[in-house]
Parts: structure tokens; C-alpha cells; sequence
């Protein structure tokens, strides 16, 4: 595979290896959160805040909240593990280096760390998604559709989070983008409350703007096995959007790299 | 015989950095089998240069070739045949000593039986398989220098670069790196150097340059170098007037450092001859002349940066 300027080959799948096997080298730190974060939100909120909510939409407030929490593990495990993460791996471990040092080229380091972050999603996604199976509260078998579908959206935040990564002057302003773009995000776009309930143009940009709001979308038709034109809306938005991040990671990264 | 190709050929090579100049249209080539350095003080252009062959840095300007090949068009090629240890340690935290190897060989798509064997024999000749299933923090700085080695023959580099190779280790830790450097020199690598020790440059070199400001000052060999800038030996004395009238009385050639100075010559003992019949000098001594002193005398003593 050639891409006309972007010299990227199945190489790729090297540097998206050597994360890989760093990840199950410490799988018990690594898999353990995606099983006990789930847990809680259902018990706190779900089931504790529930009961005051009662039903939205006709939907209990637990499987209401159930394919948000999926969606929100999917963008923190992207977005996390391509900010912090590969800030780490960039800046102080030297390994994109120690990697453009061998035949690799700097973009198939930046792709495979992309396609990594995706696959963190898929894996947190389904974890958690086998404890909201166990919980009973998502439609089977529509539910494993999630699996494949975290890959791509993870591809999503993995993109938006390596451009943050390559234009941030030091770890510590991540901070930015974490706080004012991901917990805003984490509460408005459709998570706990529908869109509904927010101000007109609050909703147009929630629809419009935020990554977030798709994710829950494509999750809670999946889950309530309930479909709309808006899926279809939500999905082309992902793979528009991810594929625009996913080489705009690459340029950026390779202006901030290659001097 | 034939002539054979240079490994690295560079024509008015230039790297800039906004208007800095790091490297100044510069000329060299390096030929088959040598061990070629290039000196000189913090800011020359070395490191440039280095990233340059290692097709990691593009260049502003110039044409430079390494295997015959362009390595603007050709870095895939040209890094599969690269053996690169990195001024800084960029070993991976996460693995040990061989796993560290182990990821590194499946980037040049060795096959796995075949690059355990090779990462043992590796382990072997650097005197690290004592060492070979600990994390990279537990190791110490001779032994991550030393792996850093390892892992550059991963490949079986036909060109190997090193860029200060023996930075902050204690003269055990020297000698075993060059001991390495020698091995691999005689099984017909070529070996790329920058080093601020000059000691260590001609104790290594074949050829060398020294550069200053991003320009090749001189190129040779380092013992010629040494008799063309500064004849053989150095006679030290301390400075006062009579002896610099003495000196000029004698016609020779001498420089002033502070309260000393350094006069070059061939004839060491006639000098040092003179100056205490004559010239009332206090001490006075002979020595050597080193690579530091056409070192010194071409990049000037003020401190760099």
C-alpha cells in the first residue's frame, strides 16, 4: 500500500506491535479499570441516580446511560493512550527515534500509533461490554456490532489526540485539551441527558461539532436496537472526520518531528 | 584495482535552520572499510550531518549519496543497511535487554529463529548475557552504551554511525566500546563517528575532518594532521618577555595560552636547548603533539557555547 504522498506501509503494524506487547507485559493494571469503572457508573448512576430519574424516553435510566459509558471508554481509551501515552513515547522514551532510525519512516510510526490507540478503544469497549451484557441492560446481538464499530470510532479520537499532541509545547498543556474538550464533552453530548433538554443552538453544536455526540448515537441505536437516519448521519460523520484527523496527525506530527 | 564506490558521498552538502547555517556546503566521502570521524567543538554541524546520512533529517541544500543511492529518494534502502547508535539512550523502558533487541529486529524483518540466534551471539560479544532478561533502568551507563551497540548490528550494518559513542563512560567502559569498534571495523564494516574526545579520534580514525561553524576546516589523517599543524612535538615554557624575545630571536613558530606557551616544532630538544641557555625560561617541557593541539589551534580556545 502506497498512499500518494504519505509513505506508509504494513510496517505499520510493527510499531502498533511493539505497543502491543508493552500493554500485555502490564495487563493487570490495563485490565482491570474497564471492568470496575463500568461497575460503578451503572451502580452510582444507573441504578442510584436512576431511581430518581425514572425512565427517558421510555427507557430505563440505566440502559439509557449504558452505551454513553461504551462511548466514553471508547473516546478515553483513544484519546489517552495518543496524547499522554505517545507524548511519553515521543518526547521522553526517544522510541519514534529509536524507529525512524530503522527502514520504518516517521509516518507508519505515527499510523501505527494511531491504529494502536484504536485498538485500546476496541478492547476497553469490549470489556465493558461484556459487563453490561452480564448487567442485562444492551440488546443482543445488536450490541456486538460495538466491537468493530470501537476500532473506527477510537481511530477518530486517536487522530484528534496525536494532533494535540503535535502541536502542544510540553506534557503539562495535554491539560487543555483534556479539560476543556473532553469533560465538557463527557456531559453534553447526549451522555446522561438527551440533547433535547439543552438550549437550540447548544444541540445544533453538539450535533454538528462534537466527536462525542456521534459515538452515542451509533452506541445507543446498537444497544436499544432502535435505528433513525441519524445513525447513518452520525456514522459518515466518523469516517469523514477520522480520516481527515487520522492524516492531519501525520503532517502535523511530521512538522513537528523532522527538522 | 578498480576504484570502488564511496559509502558516503557528500557534494556541497547544506542544512539550515531558519538563518543559521549548521552545516555549509560541505565535501566529503567516505570510503569502504575505514573508520571515518568527524570533530569538532558543540555547534559544528556534526550531528546535522550525521542525521542527514541517517536520511532522518532532510537536506536544504547539496546532493548526498550513501550506498551509491539519494537519500532523499532512497531512506528505506539505504536505513535497512544503517547501523545507528544515537547520542542520547533511546532504548525502550518497557522491555529488557533482549526484548529490546527482539522488537528492534522485527523493524528490519528478520525472522525470528534467525534473530534469536543473531541477538545471542550479539549479547555474547558486548558481555551483556548476564544481563539479558533485566529492564533497561536496572542497567548501567556502560551497559546501555554497549547495548545501544548491540542493537545496532541487529541488522549486519555495512555502515555504522555513532554519535559520541563513548560519552560519559569511565575508561574500562571506553576501551571495551572501542575494543567493539575495532571488531567490527575488521569484519568489513565501515564506522561513521563524531566524538569530542580526541584521544579517541586517533586512536579510532583512519581519516577524520574537524569542523567548526559548519564548515570542513581540514581533512586527513590523523597523524599526518597532526605533523602538518603542528610538527611532531611541543615545547612548553612559561610566558614572560624574554622568553618570547628568545622565540622570535629563534624564529620559531609558538602561540600564547594565558601564562604559557606553546612553541611547535620538530626539534624539541634544540628548543628546549635554547630557551634554558638563554632565555632564563622557569619550566620548560617537551612533549608530543596530539590531535587536541591542531584541535585547539584550528577551532580557537574560547569556550563554544
Amino acid at each position: 500500500m502506497r498512499i500518494t504522498g504519505y509513505h506508509i506501509t504494513n510496517a505499520v503494524w510493527k510499531v502498533w506491535r511493539r505497543n502491543w506487547d508493552v500493554f500485555f507485559k502490564t495487563y493487570q493494571v490495563n485490565f482491570l479499570p474497564p471492568f470496575i469503572e463500568p461497575i460503578l457508573y451503572l451502580l452510582a448512576i444507573g441504578y442510584g441516580l436512576g431511581t430518581f430519574v425514572g425512565e427517558i424516553d421510555g427507557i430505563p435510566y440505566v440502559r439509557y446511560i449504558a452505551p454513553a459509558l461504551i462511548s466514553i471508554s471508547i473516546m478515553n481509551a483513544a484519546f489517552f493512550e495518543c496524547t499522554y501515552s505517545s507524548y511519553v513515547r515521543m518526547y521522553y522514551q526517544k522510541t519514534f527515534d529509536a524507529i525512524v532510525a530503522t527502514p520504518l519512516s516517521i509516518d507508519e510510526v505515527i499510523a501505527g500509533e494511531l491504529l494502536w490507540g484504536a485498538t485500546r478503544s476496541l478492547i476497553y469497549a469490549s470489556l465493558m461490554l461484556l459487563v453490561l451484557i452480564a448487567f442485562g441492560v444492551v440488546d443482543l446481538p445488536s450490541s456486538l456490532l460495538l466491537i468493530p464499530f470501537s476500532f473506527f470510532a477510537g481511530l477518530l479520537f486517536a487522530g484528534i489526540a496525536m494532533c494535540f499532541t503535535a502541536i502542544v509545547p510540553g506534557i503539562d498543556a495535554l491539560n487543555y485539551p483534556s479539560f476543556l474538550f473532553i469533560t465538557p464533552m463527557f456531559l453534553f453530548s447526549g451522555t446522561f441527558f438527551p440533547l433535547s433538554v439543552l438550549p437550540g443552538p447548544l444541540q445544533v453544536f453538539a450535533l454538528a461539532v462534537l466527536p462525542l455526540t456521534q459515538l452515542v448515537v451509533v452506541s445507543r441505536a446498537l444497544t436499544l436496537s432502535s435505528y433513525s437516519y441519524l445513525v447513518l448521519y452520525s456514522l459518515a460523520w466518523i469516517a469523514v472526520v477520522g480520516i481527515f484527523f487520522f492524516f492531519l496527525a501525520i503532517r502535523l506530527m511530521r512538522r513537528r518531528l523532522i527538522t | 584495482m578498480a576504484e570502488r564506490t564511496p559509502v558516503i558521498l557528500a557534494r556541497e552538502l547544506e542544512k539550515s535552520f531558519g538563518s543559521l547555517k549548521a552545516v555549509d556546503r560541505i565535501n566529503f566521502s567516505v570510503n569502504p572499510g575505514e573508520v571515518f570521524g568527524f570533530l569538532g567543538p558543540n555547534g559544528a554541524g556534526k550531528t546535522s550531518t550525521m542525521k542527514m546520512i541517517q536520511c532522518i533529517s532532510p537536506l536544504s541544500g547539496g546532493h548526498l549519496e550513501v550506498f551509491g543511492m539519494d537519500v532523499e529518494r532512497n531512506p528505506r534502502e539505504i536505513k535497512r543497511m544503517l547501523g545507528v547508535v544515537p547520542q542520547e539512550t533511546n532504548l525502550d523502558p518497557e522491555f529488557s535487554v533482549f526484548e529490546n533487541l527482539m522488537v528492534f529486529s522485527r523493524y528490519f524483518d528478520l525472522p525470528r529463529r534467525e534473530a534469536r540466534e543473531r541477538i545471542d551471539t550479539l549479547l555474547e560479544f558486548m558481555q551483556l548475557q548476564e544481563k539479558r532478561d533485566v529492564l533497561i533502568d536496572k542497567l548501567s551507563g556502560g551497559m546501555k552504551r554497549r547495548l545501544l551497540l548491540a542493537r545496532s548490528l541487529v541488522n549486519q550494518p555495512k555502515l555504522l554511525i555513532m554519535d559520541e559513542p563513548t560519552i560519559g563512560l569511565d575508561p574500562q567502559g571506553r576501551h571495551l566500546i572501542w575494543e567493539k569498534l575495532k571488531a567490527v571495523q575488521n569484519e568489513g564494516s565501515t564506522i561513521v563517528l563524531t566524538t569530542h574526545y580526541l584521544d579517541e579520534a586517533e586512536r579510532l580514525c583512519n581519516r577524520l575532518v574537524i569542523m567548526d561553524r559548519g564548515k570542513i576546516l581540514v581533512e586527513g589523517v590523523p597523524e599526518e594532521m597532526v605533523k602538518d599543524f603542528v610538527g611532531s612535538d611541543i615545547v612548553e615554557a612559561d610566558n614572560s618577555p624574554e622568553v618570547l624575545a628568545c622565540l622570535e630571536d629563534m624564529g620559531a613558530r609558538y602561540e600564547v595560552f594565558g601564562d604559557m606557551v606553546q612553541v611547535f616544532t620538530d626539534r624539541p630538544r634544540e628548543v628546549a636547548k635554547n630557551l634554558f641557555d638563554n632565555c632564563n625560561p622557569g619550566r620548560v617541557f617537551a612533549r608530543r603533539a596530539t590531535l587536541e593541539d591542531v584541535f585547539l589551534s584550528l577551532t580557537g580556545r574560547a569556550l563554544k557555547d
